[in-house]
């Protein structure tokens, strides 16, 4: 399997204080990988640093070709489509227009992600900032889709959301990834709706990879030691 | 139909009806007035796509404005003086055209925007605010030491430029090419806003991460719109000279730019008719106000700040009702 995004020792640092020290991953095509990690571990700062939002020692490829230092909009073009933190969609816009801004050529379209959000073509016309918690993060999944991205990065999607939403969610993105060729970075709490989707794991803590394997390797001890479930 | 719809479809109406009614009462003053209202108009509707979907407080539009009238007033100059305005490597002459004159002050005045896009969008709040209106100054007080073109007194055109076949000394006939112009501003204003173009400039005065994290170069967005933008205020203002046949600094100056941005507020930033409004109202109050005295511009101000502090979304935005402006 080809690697679409491998990280090498990856440092980063939030002004003088170092955030990373030594972050290596890797995702292959049509995998899906979940990071995981205790709060303030470094998850979110790891997300960051593929993205270009925050600069970052070390080698960070993409398709095999080498990241570091570009800005975020050529990242996102190369193919990283990002769904960030705490559902950020465009507020002023309708549902319809948040979408149609991001689009890109490709397989994904309107038609394509209100078939697998149903609930927003019944919102189309509605501004995102109107919309309930769980429709905006299906909107800042839809609006990630029509990049046509290589890779999904999710970064907590399913937080703060209410448990039949977050259901649905899971349910979605568990399709995304029997279904297209999308490579899937999530992040996420829940072991449980991870198994769901996850082929590998790997945890961080304190700014450094600790574990990392087959999701199906993860067992209790690993779990208790490193994420204090 | 929303209301605003309404509004809006009232407005054009009563450019038509006003005009007409103007026509065959004999009234040309109102006529003339009217030209005014609708070329100010297009200059803000220009301003308003910077401003309303790019949320680039530009206080430097008069340059474009100044660039449209210039391209008129030079070209027309030497077409009426009989003098090649340049003589070599070869030779261009003077014209009196109206689609030739639009089309260079177009032309120049994107190049401008283009330039001082370049170099003012880097920075953004109260310095891209600085930048523009240092570049407008720039323009004022070289149109002021260029002696070539009557320096501070301007230059003054006999005869209004000619259109194919239209009479434009004839008010009406002028009003209508200026107001048809302004539709078409209009109808493209609308369709940009509605594009992905406008749906990601609008996007990116939001947030500027969340673009990029989409792929968009908030940037580029902003010096595409920044040059539509320039381009549209400079058509505006080969218009404007070509309504008064006269062309000075004054085109130029910070009050221009000021005021193009006051008929964009006080119409309502980021509606599609806000500055057609702005204009209209400010072209009244110009009117009756300035009859009843010279400092008008004291009762102008208060009704800026009563706009401002109380009305969100200018006047339309009272009208409509719709707090939240859109496209």
């Amino acid at each position: 399997m080809t690697s679409v995004l491998s990280l090498e020792q990856i440092e980063a640092s939030y002004g003088p204080i170092q955030a990373l020290f030594g972050v290596s991953l890797d995702v292959s095509e049509g995998e899906a990988v979940a990071l995981m990690g205790r709060n303030g571990m470094g998850k979110s700062t790891t997300v960051k640093t593929i993205c270009g939002m925050l600069p970052a020692q070390g080698d960070i490829r993409f398709a095999g070709n080498r990241i570091n230092g570009l800005p975020s909009h050529k990242i996102a073009r190369l193919g990283v489509g990002l769904v960030p933190e705490g559902r950020r969609c465009f507020s002023g816009l309708s549902v319809e227009e948040n979408l149609v801004a991001a689009s890109r050529k490709g397989e994904w379209d309107f038609a394509k992600v209100t078939d697998l959000f149903p609930r927003l073509a019944e919102r189309r016309r509605q501004q995102a900032a109107s919309l309930s918690g769980g429709e905006q993060q299906m909107l800042a999944i839809g609006r990630a889709l029509m990049t046509n991205p290589r890779l999904l990065v999710l970064d907590e999607a399913t937080e703060g959301l209410a448990p039949v939403v977050r259901q649905e969610i899971w349910t979605a993105i568990e399709a995304l990834k029997n279904r297209t060729g999308v490579s899937i970075l999530i992040i996420d709490k829940s072991l449980k709706e991870l198994a769901r989707i996850a082929d590998r794991a790997v945890i961080v803590e304190r700014g450094k990879d600790v574990w990392s394997g087959a999701f199906d390797a993860l067992d209790r001890e690993v779990a208790d030691r490193h994420l204090g479930v | 139909m929303t209301r605003e719809n309404g509004l809006n479809m009232l407005i054009v109406a009563g450019l038509v009806l006003v005009p007409l009614w103007a026509f065959f009462a004999d009234e040309p003053f109102t006529i003339t007035l009217a030209t005014r209202a609708v070329i100010l108009a297009m200059a803000a509707v220009g301003l308003n796509i910077a401003l309303g979907l790019g949320g680039l407080i530009s206080l430097g539009h008069a340059v474009f404005f100044g660039l449209g009238g210039y391209a008129m007033g030079i070209l027309a100059y030497h077409a009426q003086t009989y003098t090649p305005f340049v003589e070599w490597p070869f030779v261009i002459e003077g014209t009196k055209s109206m689609p030739i004159i639009w089309l260079v002050a177009v032309v120049m005045s994107s190049l401008a925007a283009f330039v001082i896009g370049l170099l003012s969008l880097r920075t953004s709040g109260a310095y891209f605010i600085m930048i523009t209106l240092a570049f407008g100054q720039m323009f004022f007080f070289f149109s002021i030491s260029w002696s070539a073109y009557g320096g501070e007194d301007g230059v003054s055109i006999y005869l209004r430029n000619g259109f194919p076949g239209l009479n434009t000394l004839a008010p009406i006939q002028f009003y209508g090419l200026c107001f048809g112009l302004l539709m078409l501003v209009l109808l493209f204003a609308s369709l940009l806003a509605r594009s992905p173009f406008g749906l990601a400039l609008n996007a990116a005065r939001q947030s500027e991460q969340r673009v990029q994290a989409v792929g968009m170069m908030p940037f580029r967005l902003r010096l595409a719109a920044f040059v539509i933008s320039g381009a549209i205020t400079g058509l505006a203002g080969a218009l404007f000279a070509d309504l008064n046949r006269f062309v000075s600094p004054a085109m130029f100056s910070w009050q221009m730019s000021g005021e193009i941005m006051i008929l964009v507020i006080l119409g309502g930033v980021g509606r599609l008719y806000g500055p057609v409004v702005g204009a209209i109202v400010y072209v009244m109050l110009e009117h009756v106000l300035g009859d009843l005295s010279d400092y008008w511009h004291i009762y102008l101000g208060v009704l800026l700040l009563l706009v401002v502090l109380f009305v969100k979304g200018g006047i339309i935005g009272a009208v409509s009702g719709r707090r939240t402006a859109h496209g």
